[in-house]
């Protein structure tokens, strides 16, 4: 992939941000608007449901906004897969020394590698494996 | 104070009402109408955001499998177009009209296949071992599997798009979560292959792994290796495919070729395999039950069946159960302890249903990645 299609999915689309940053502005209007007919209100006795509705759209408009500026950034976190880290063990199989290291290149399980720290006699990986963080379990009455 | 009086008139309550109803029957009358046609769009949309992340996952596998033919293969010209031509590669399976002999021409067929990608990988690595062509060929194998989901699920797209009708872009939605899980599965099976991890597929192999341990082990065809242990006072004909690099073997012809070696005089094949969980399973769940454990296209199957049929030996079956997800990816820790329990099964079931002087079959499948003997 190029480096300009990684940038492009990287970040949020300038369609998506020119909508929000049009809602930003309508809604700031709105809010002005409300405002101004809320002081027309205790001033000329203008009436008080307009003050309310274009108050409501303000506010709305923000919370629209805000909402989606948060789904289209979770949407491209989302594009990633996760991937947990993958752990080594090794054990010397004379003192029983165990070592718990990351996952490197060429590492598989029954390798015989470098000498143990302790008694110098040669390492066995015994196991390879990924610890995943699982997620609150649901809970379902099975 | 004149901005004030001209606003609120903008908003005179009695206007709004009709407006509000007007524009209720209108919504209403839409939808009678055009319903069908709006869900279909908002399926589109569902589709659309799914091949988006297909697209992006389907580059990262590549990206990922052109640094890794660099890596290890050291080609001394750019390997990119043999890898985007590798994946576009096609299996067709053979003819069954006439089912008779239809599994040997499969087994025909994917030995082709087999060869032929090994020796694309050799061309376009030729610094790679005999482990790493194998790993090699298992990541490019999932860098086409994603580019294979990528095309079927933008081809639905587009089709539902051109023919504008509900039911073509309702077949892709319906299974669109399964798909994704499918690729995403495949996304870290990339890494896995790409680096050498074992990946969940190999528990069954790593139990055989585990039992032949510090026993001296032989090559049987194909790809596989076999030791014989000791085991209270039993013979165990302990099988698996040779690793640790990317490789399944033939179990089938493996484990024919050992009963052929005995005469036949096997008292009892247990087979180990990591199989799909159902949603509510737990995973690393072990079961037994009898039958061949083993997936694939099903020649292997066939071949041991075949064979326990000529001489009539029982054959059992132990289970670890893990999802799609796990079995390609790299192996989880619940599995990494399951072998142990499997592997006390194993034995358990060698005590209770063989006697003192009996040869048994103990044949460990998957994929041997990651996993040595």
């Amino acid at each position: 992939m190029s480096g300009n299609q990684d940038q492009r999915t990287n970040r949020v689309s300038s369609f998506v941000l020119l909508v929000v940053f049009l809602t930003l502005a309508l809604s700031l209007v709105a809010l002005i608007f409300g405002a101004t007919v809320l002081a027309g209100y205790f001033n000329i006795g203008s009436d008080l449901t307009s003050a309310y509705i274009l108050l409501a759209l303000g506010i709305l408009g923000i919370a629209l906004s805000a909402y989606v500026v948060v789904e289209a950034r979770r949407r491209l976190l989302k594009l990633k897969v996760a991937v947990s880290p993958v752990m080594t063990t090794l054990e010397c199989r004379k003192c029983g020394v165990k070592n718990v290291r990351e996952f490197q290149r060429g590492d598989y399980i029954f390798k015989e590698t470098g000498p143990c720290q302790k008694c110098n006699d040669k390492m066995l990986i015994t196991a390879i494996y990924k610890e995943v963080k699982e997620k609150e379990k649901e809970r379902f009455p099975v | 104070m004149g901005v004030q009086v001209k606003v609120a008139q903008l908003f005179n309550t009695s206007d709004w009402t009709w407006v509000l109803n007007v524009a209720f029957y209108a919504v209403f009358v839409g939808f009678i109408f055009y319903g069908q046609r709006i869900q279909m769009y908002v399926m589109l949309n569902e589709v659309g955001g799914s091949l988006f992340r297909l697209k992006y996952i389907k580059e990262e596998g590549r990206k990922i499998a052109v640094e890794t033919v660099k890596e290890i293969g050291k080609p001394q010209a750019d390997p990119t177009d043999k890898i985007d031509r590798f994946l576009e590669y096609f299996t067709i399976g053979p003819q069954n009209l006439d089912p008779a002999g239809v599994v040997w021409k499969l087994e025909h067929i994917l030995d082709v296949r087999d060869t032929r990608l090994k020796d694309e990988v050799k061309l376009m690595a030729p610094a790679s071992d005999e482990t790493q062509v194998n790993n090699l060929e298992n990541t490019l194998e999932a860098a086409s599997a994603l580019n294979f989901i990528y095309k079927i699920v933008r081809h639905y797209y587009l089709l539902g798009k051109k023919t504008k009708n509900l039911y073509v872009i309702m077949q892709i939605q319906m299974i669109l979560p399964l798909v994704m899980r499918e690729a995403e599965a495949y996304a870290s099976a990339l890494k896995a292959f790409a680096y050498g991890q074992p990946i969940g597929d190999g528990a069954g192999a790593l139990v055989a792994a585990k039992l032949m341990h510090g026993y001296e082990t032989r090559k049987v065809d194909k790809d596989c290796v076999v030791a014989t242990v000791p085991y209270e006072g039993r013979t165990a004909f302990v099988i698996k495919a040779e690793g640790p690099g990317g490789n399944v073997g033939k179990p089938g012809d493996a484990i024919k070729a050992v009963i052929e070696e005995n005469e036949g005089k096997i008292a009892m094949v247990i087979m180990i395999d990591a199989a799909l969980k159902l949603e509510g399973e737990e995973l690393g769940e072990v079961a037994e039950g009898v039958g061949a454990a083993i997936g694939g296209p099903g020649v292997d199957q066939y071949k041991i069946e075949d064979s326990l049929v000529k001489y009539h030996i029982p054959i059992n079956a132990v289970i670890i159960k893990e999802d799609v997800g796990d079995a390609v990816s790299p192996l989880r820790k619940e599995e990494f302890d399951a072998t142990d329990k499997a592997l006390e099964r194993v034995k358990q079931v060698v005590v209770e249903k063989t006697k003192e002087g009996d040869k048994v079959i103990i044949a460990g499948i998957g994929n041997t990645i990651g996993i040595g003997q």
